[in-house]
């Protein structure tokens, strides 16, 4: 059952389309990984599913809910981590969590009992008093996730999540994100961190100037690239090249990599260079998703 | 409910700030000795137009800037994607505004009962009719999508400074040019001032209920108006 339904979405600001009919499900308890470059339409779909802008054609469903016309109804089954967002800092958690609670219409009683709760599994409930001007941002990015978590969404729209966060805080989010999904609750995640949704997610959406390039899981996404070897060297000097630069180590990808390796070693002896390393490895998302935004580009 | 809980929020965070109090209590308190001092004015005409400013500066204070510290402290994005239309933030809004005016009322009126003025119990209708009404033309004033409150403020400036010379508080609605007069008829705050000068015994322009018509009329018009331009504007502040 689809609990995210688009279909055919287009947006345009000041006369630049910026979705040009997009359309994708996402199923109840799935983790839906959105990619896509900076300026691709990622934040403007997720606005869209959260009833903050209308479409200007196409339709999208939240729960059920047209979020053109019934905006309110769709967010109350709704949680958001937006990426550009913040808590009050001259609030305490406390004050910011039971905020959130009473604007979701929930009673007294019901807040309390799901703050305390949310706050201890966040482990931030020793400082719900303290005003979160003083928390770290991991800490308040805790928060803004019990904000989120505090109506008991149907559906969760995760913003760039970890971005930013000690390695603690950001395991400790995928974690529950993970333990979301386990409880049957739909996760929308839009991130940059290509490992991030390799390990969340169930399935992924690619987007591009405001089309959708690919959708698959993660594993299929890497199939698409041609099932590519991605072949790492580091020499013992700089020497120019012709690879991926990525830190000290080249990076070439290829479908032989017997003759890659050959020629690499051929390269080094030929220029006088020695090879400390040389390695193989299966293409990562991150790759998969430079070689699709490339390829179609 | 939900618009309480926005009040609660803008009380805490905006309003019981020190110098946003002290601001509010201070300022009407000194255009009124400038205007007192070395002017052989009756008392009760002056306290009527300290309790009209105090509530229209008080009222119309914070609530122009909470829009756009809301923009620009990225907060406002969060607020929005909670299930609660513009119309509930914008009602929030105002009743914390007109909250804060009320309060501050307290002051002129301890005023006026210490120097022995006495003040007809309805004006305690017409400080919260027109507290409700100056909030809702603050909330007009951060309609401009900004999210820089200096540029709100000057907004707010301009045309809430101009208010007081037109509204008869220091010049009696009488005594004014008819040019004068017609713009005295546009602002809501005159028809607050008559109010609070029939409230001290001075003879009003208006007919009372005919200031209360007014300025429920004018709270109606600016919500609307508020509502309307609020939601086209709150989308360009995120």
């Amino acid at each position: 059952m689809a609990v995210i339904k688009v279909e055919n979405i287009e947006k345009s600001f000041n006369g630049k389309r910026v979705l040009k009919g997009i359309s994708f499900k996402v199923r109840k308890g799935e983790i839906f990984g959105y990619l896509g470059p900076n300026g691709a339409g990622k934040t403007t779909t997720v606005r869209i599913l959260t009833g903050l802008i209308r479409p200007d054609k196409g339709k999208a469903f939240v729960c059920g809910y047209d979020v053109a016309k019934e905006p309110i109804k769709a967010r109350e089954k709704v949680g958001v981590l937006p990426e550009v967002s913040n808590v009050y800092p001259d609030l305490t958690a406390w004050q910011n969590l039971m905020l959130a609670s009473q604007l979701y219409g929930l009673d007294k009683k019901t807040a309390e009992r799901r703050g305390e709760k949310l706050l201890k599994e966040f482990g931030i409930y020793d400082v719900r008093n303290s005003k979160v001007k003083a928390f770290s941002k991991g800490m308040k990015q805790r928060l803004m996730f019990c904000m989120a978590l505090i109506c008991n969404p149907d559906v969760i729209f995760l913003d760039e999540p970890t971005s930013g966060l000690d390695v603690a805080s950001a395991r400790m989010l995928r974690r529950k994100v993970l333990e979301l999904r386990d409880e049957g609750v739909t996760v929308f995640l839009t991130s940059h961190n290509m490992d991030e949704v390799d390990l969340l997610c169930d399935r992924v959406a690619i987007i591009k100037d405001g089309k959708i390039i690919a959708e698959d899981t993660p594993d299929g996404i890497k199939e698409l690239v041609g099932g590519s070897v991605a072949v790492e060297v580091r020499f013992d000097r700089e020497v120019d090249f012709k690879g991926e630069k990525v830190g000290d180590r080249y990076v070439v990808y290829t479908t032989d990599p017997n003759e890659t390796i050959c020629k690499i070693v051929e390269f080094a002896k030929s220029r006088g260079v020695r090879i400390v390393s040389i390695n193989t490895r299966s293409p990562s998302l991150e790759d998969a998703f430079l070689k699709i935004l490339g390829e179609v580009a | 409910m939900r618009a309480l809980a926005i009040a609660k929020k803008d009380i805490l965070i905006y309003y019981s700030k020190g110098p946003v109090v002290i601001f509010g209590i201070l300022l009407p308190i000194f255009l009124f000795l400038a205007f007192w001092i070395g002017r052989d004015l009756p008392l009760n005409f002056l306290m009527a137009g300290l309790i009209a400013m105090t509530v229209f500066f008080a009222s119309t204070s914070v609530s122009p800037v909470v829009a756009p510290w809301e923009g620009q402290m990225r907060t406002l994005e969060r607020l929005l994607t909670y299930p609660i239309d513009v119309k509930t933030i914008i009602l929030g809004d105002i009743i914390a505004s007109s909250i804060f005016g009320i309060l501050l009322s307290a002051i002129p009126l301890a005023i006026a009962f210490g120097v022995g003025i006495s003040v007809n119990p309805l004006i305690i209708l017409g400080i919260v009719v027109s507290a409700v009404c100056f909030s809702s033309l603050g909330l007009l004033f951060s309609a401009y999508p900004s999210n820089i409150p200096a540029t709100v403020m000057m907004i707010s400036a301009l045309v809430r400074f101009p208010m007081i010379f037109i509204s008869g508080i220091f010049i009696p609605i009488d005594n004014l040019p008819w040019l004068g007069k017609i713009l005295a008829f546009l602002s809501p705050l005159t028809y607050f001032t008559d109010i609070a000068r029939f409230c001290v015994g001075l003879k009003p322009f208006f007919p009372v209920y005919t200031d209360f018509a007014v300025l429920i009329g004018y709270t109606t018009l600016l919500f609307v108006l508020s509502v309307k331009l609020h939601e086209k504007a709150l989308l360009k502040r995120i």
